[in-house]
């Protein structure tokens, strides 16, 4: 039967099909629908684990233990876990380890678009590359067999495209079986990476990834498709789609598996067409490889990339390919003699942007309008609060990756730098690498000021639950983490946790610890204003005739509050206006209003009775 | 393969753009066609961009029918369906619809924050009509909001809209209602059905 699934769903198919039974990720953009959707499947245990290193230690503890196993995250999550991945490459697992790394070429969501496959060969793992959902789920399937029969972790690579396109998919409904319960292997030579015993396997992984490259070669997923003998391409991943679009004609050589690559078979393919190129995403990853493999590529006749091999010879380096842009560079490159794409003007108007913003309602605001009134220089970290940076509150000053803020805070405090640092962390980011980054703060003593941004939830990705939450991936209750204490067992003596809606208390805080010495950490907790039961309180507050233009509301940044169309008599401003099917009732522009132009909850309640 | 004579399409692909607003349904609205695709046995190809777009950013679905369908992608200028869930977002990706494609919006407003902070302004209708007659004009304006709010839920003005589409294809409404069914909470039914016909009366 056919079943419509975007990447991910096919990703989470496929590892069910295949028997695995325990997968334990970290959400990130694109990969976050991989584990949520494996986590409704019958016979399985899912798990958010509180950052990607822990839960891929978490995989091969299940895969060392005997069970298929699955890890996911977004790509750059994969730095996080590179320990981990290194490790499992030396000691190999007793039952299939895939791990998938959700790439982002043109950085939809993300802070780089590093490509992953050059992990795979860091750390001699094969990585499979699907094309399609049909393509992911067969590949994943495929992915767990070779894991055990090579005795090797594979990295599934996903791109964005990938992961967020549906298309029809056959499903079968019967789970492979899951092996019983083995025990537990007492083999510290192959599993205990001491020196000596790791000098031991690293001929055995040397060894194996030749053996993989020679099976590479009847690996199913590999394939040669010879239509006219003119153009020859070899593809994998989404850009197997735009050579297909863009070359109906052309043979394609179309590589599920791009490392270890087939040497023979691409040596042949190469010998049957009359000039060969390679279509691929991002780094020239394959094209390296088949160039070192001494196979002669086509040589651009005009406008060749003569940078090669610091970028690609044909095809851009960075972001997203689509089918508009290989017809351009393959036409530059002398390859295509059709139109590149459909000739339409440009838009002539000037359209405003529609960025994302913080929501109405959110938690974060009131602390992002104190640090901006404050001008006080803010580290940021990865999450909603990231959107503290957009104009108005304009306030956060760095944001580089996972847990960075705290750390980057306390590097400019040692640097000596003159002004007091903030740094901004949301709960989920906290427990991801927030917590080592604070107890460095408070053992060696620097100026830090932290805020946990704790809105109960993860929120950016899309509500999932986190270690703060009191439930699990599977909906099991479990302990809430107690943040307060977590500081204060990190070291942290002054600590304290405030409705994220106080805005007054916060600024009297934020100044009271400016004027004192040390680290110290606010908490500033209220649920996202986008969870279920937030939903169901929205209370939208409304401004009275006393408004008069001034403005000091407008800088929170609210999306539900913006300039009329009356003017304000006196000053010929314009007035504050809420749209009041946007606001939620958050109360802080109530709060900052001089005038008390605005009703509180409260007195909307009052008015309405 | 794809014959619509009234609309003067001829295509072995079919290509729809869907673009909207977060919360509008959008991706619901493109879930329903590459199931309805899938259905008339089609190949079907549906991608999104949906990374931040809950925190008010633009949607963008690129949905595709056909024996075999490979890119994902629409690429400029290759549209020939614009379904537009507000007007602003419409015109923003006016040059992916093929020359005199079809141009189908709900006709309606939501103002994102660089104008609420007048830092920009929203283009007046004229200026959005005179751009789109510069495309095509096989345009179709529909207030999917405004017959979802007399309907008494404004959430199902995305359904509105894809019952104007059903009505532009001269589709038979049955297999859409269903598919429809399958994806909106049961007692929501019934007012998704009202306001999918009410969307094909206004075309």
């Amino acid at each position: 039967m056919k079943r419509l699934l975007s990447g991910n769903e096919a990703v989470a198919r496929g590892a069910w099909e295949a028997g695995c039974s325990v997968a334990s990720g970290y959400p990130g953009t694109p990969s976050t629908e991989i584990m949520e959707t494996f986590a409704l499947y019958p016979n399985v245990y899912a798990e958010w684990a509180p950052n990607e290193k822990v839960g891929l230690d978490a995989a091969i503890g299940a895969a060392y233990a005997g069970k298929r196993s699955l890890s996911t995250m977004k790509h750059v999550g994969l730095n996080v876990a590179a320990d981990a991945f290194f490790y499992v490459a030396m000691t190999g697992i007793e039952a299939g380890l895939v791990i998938v790394s959700a790439d982002d070429p043109s950085m939809h969501s993300s802070q780089n678009e590093q490509d992953n496959r050059q992990f795979a060969k860091f750390a001699r793992i094969p990585c499979l590359d699907p094309a399609d959902s049909q393509d992911a789920k067969d590949l994943t399937i495929a992915a767990y067999d070779l894991s055990e029969q090579f005795d090797t972790p594979v990295l599934l690579r996903m791109t964005t495209r990938v992961c967020h396109t549906s298309s029809p998919v056959e499903v079968f409904e019967q789970q492979a079986s899951v092996p019983e319960q083995k025990k537990y292997p007492r083999n510290p030579l192959k599993y205990v990476m001491i020196p000596a015993n790791a000098r031991r396997r690293h001929p055995v992984i040397e060894t194996r990834i030749a053996d993989i490259s020679e099976f590479a070669e009847t690996f199913a997923y590999n394939r040669v498709e010879y239509r006219g003998k003119d153009l020859g391409i070899i593809s994998s991943g989404v850009a197997y789609q735009y050579a297909r679009e863009v070359f109906p004609d052309a043979s394609v050589l179309k590589l599920g598996m791009v490392y270890p690559l087939p040497k023979k078979m691409i040596a042949e393919f190469a010998k049957n067409v009359k000039n060969l190129i390679v279509l691929e995403e991002l780094d020239p990853f394959v094209e390296d490889q088949v160039r070192a493999m001494g196979v002669k590529l086509y040589q651009s006749p005009g406008k060749a990339k003569q940078n090669y091999p610091l970028t690609k010879s044909i095809f851009p380096i960075f972001g997203e390919l689509n089918p508009a842009i290989v017809r351009q560079f393959a036409k530059e490159a002398g390859l295509y003699s059709g139109e590149v794409g459909l000739e339409t003007p440009p838009i002539s108007l000037e359209l405003p942007a529609r960025p994302p913003s913080l929501c109405p309602g959110c938690p974060h605001r009131s602390s992002f309008y104190v640090l901006s009134k404050l001008k006080i220089p803010v580290n940021g970290d990865i999450g909603c609060y990231t959107l503290g940076v957009a104009p108005p509150l304009s306030v956060i000053d760095t944001c580089g990756c996972m847990g960075a803020s705290i750390g980057v805070a306390h590097g400019a405090a040692i640097a000596g730098d003159t002004e007091r640092h903030v740094a901004v962390v949301g709960d989920s980011t906290f427990f991801h690498s927030g917590i080592p980054a604070l107890i460095n703060v408070a053992y060696n003593r620097s100026n830090v000021i932290t805020i946990i941004m704790d809105n109960r939830v993860t929120g950016m990705t899309g509500h999932q639950e986190n270690p703060g939450t009191g439930k699990t991936l599977q909906n099991v209750a479990t302990v809430s983490l107690d943040i307060e204490q977590m500081v204060k067992a990190c070291g942290i003596e002054k600590v304290l946790t405030v409705e994220a809606f106080e805005v007054d208390l916060i600024e009297k805080t934020l100044k009271s610890w400016m004027k004192e010495d040390g680290p110290a950490v606010l908490i500033t907790r209220e649920p996202c204003a986008l969870l279920p039961d937030q939903r169901k309180q929205y209370i939208p507050l409304e401004v009275t005739d006393q408004c008069n233009g001034c403005t000091v509301c407008f800088r929170i940044g609210c999306p539900a509050i913006s300039k009329s169309e009356i003017l304000d008599l006196k000053y010929n401003r314009p007035l504050a206006l809420i749209n009041a099917s946007l606001c939620t009732g958050c109360e802080i522009c109530a709060q900052v209003c001089p005038r008390d132009a605005i009703l509180f909850k409260s007195q909307v309640l009052a008015k309405s009775k | 393969m794809f014959s619509f004579p009234k609309l003067g399409i001829e295509r072995d692909i079919l290509n729809f753009l869907l673009v909207g607003v977060g919360g509008q349904g959008t991706i619901l609205a493109s879930n329903v066609l590459a199931e309805l695709g899938m259905k008339l046995g089609y190949d079907v190809k549906k991608a999104e961009i949906h990374g931040m777009s809950q925190r008010g950013g633009s949607v963008i679905s690129h949905l595709r029918w056909g024996q075999k369908v490979f890119s994902p992608i629409i690429g400029k200028g290759e549209a020939d369906f614009l379904l537009a869930f507000e007007k602003l977002e419409a015109l923003r990706f006016l040059d992916q619809i093929r020359p005199e494609g079809v141009f189908l919006v709900n006709d309606y407003k939501i103002v994102p924050v660089t104008v609420s902070s007048g830092n920009a302004v929203y283009p007046p209708d004229e200026a959005i009509r005179e751009n789109t007659h510069q495309y095509t004009h096989n345009d179709f304006w529909v207030d999917c909001r405004g017959i979802a709010e007399e309907l008494g839920n404004v959430k199902v003005a995305n359904v509105v809209l894809l019952g104007a589409l059903c009505g532009l294809m001269d589709m038979e409404s049955e297999s859409w209602l269903t598919i429809i069914a399958g994806k909106v909470p049961h007692k929501s039914i019934e007012i998704n059905r009202l306001a999918f016909q009410r969307g094909m009366n206004a075309i």
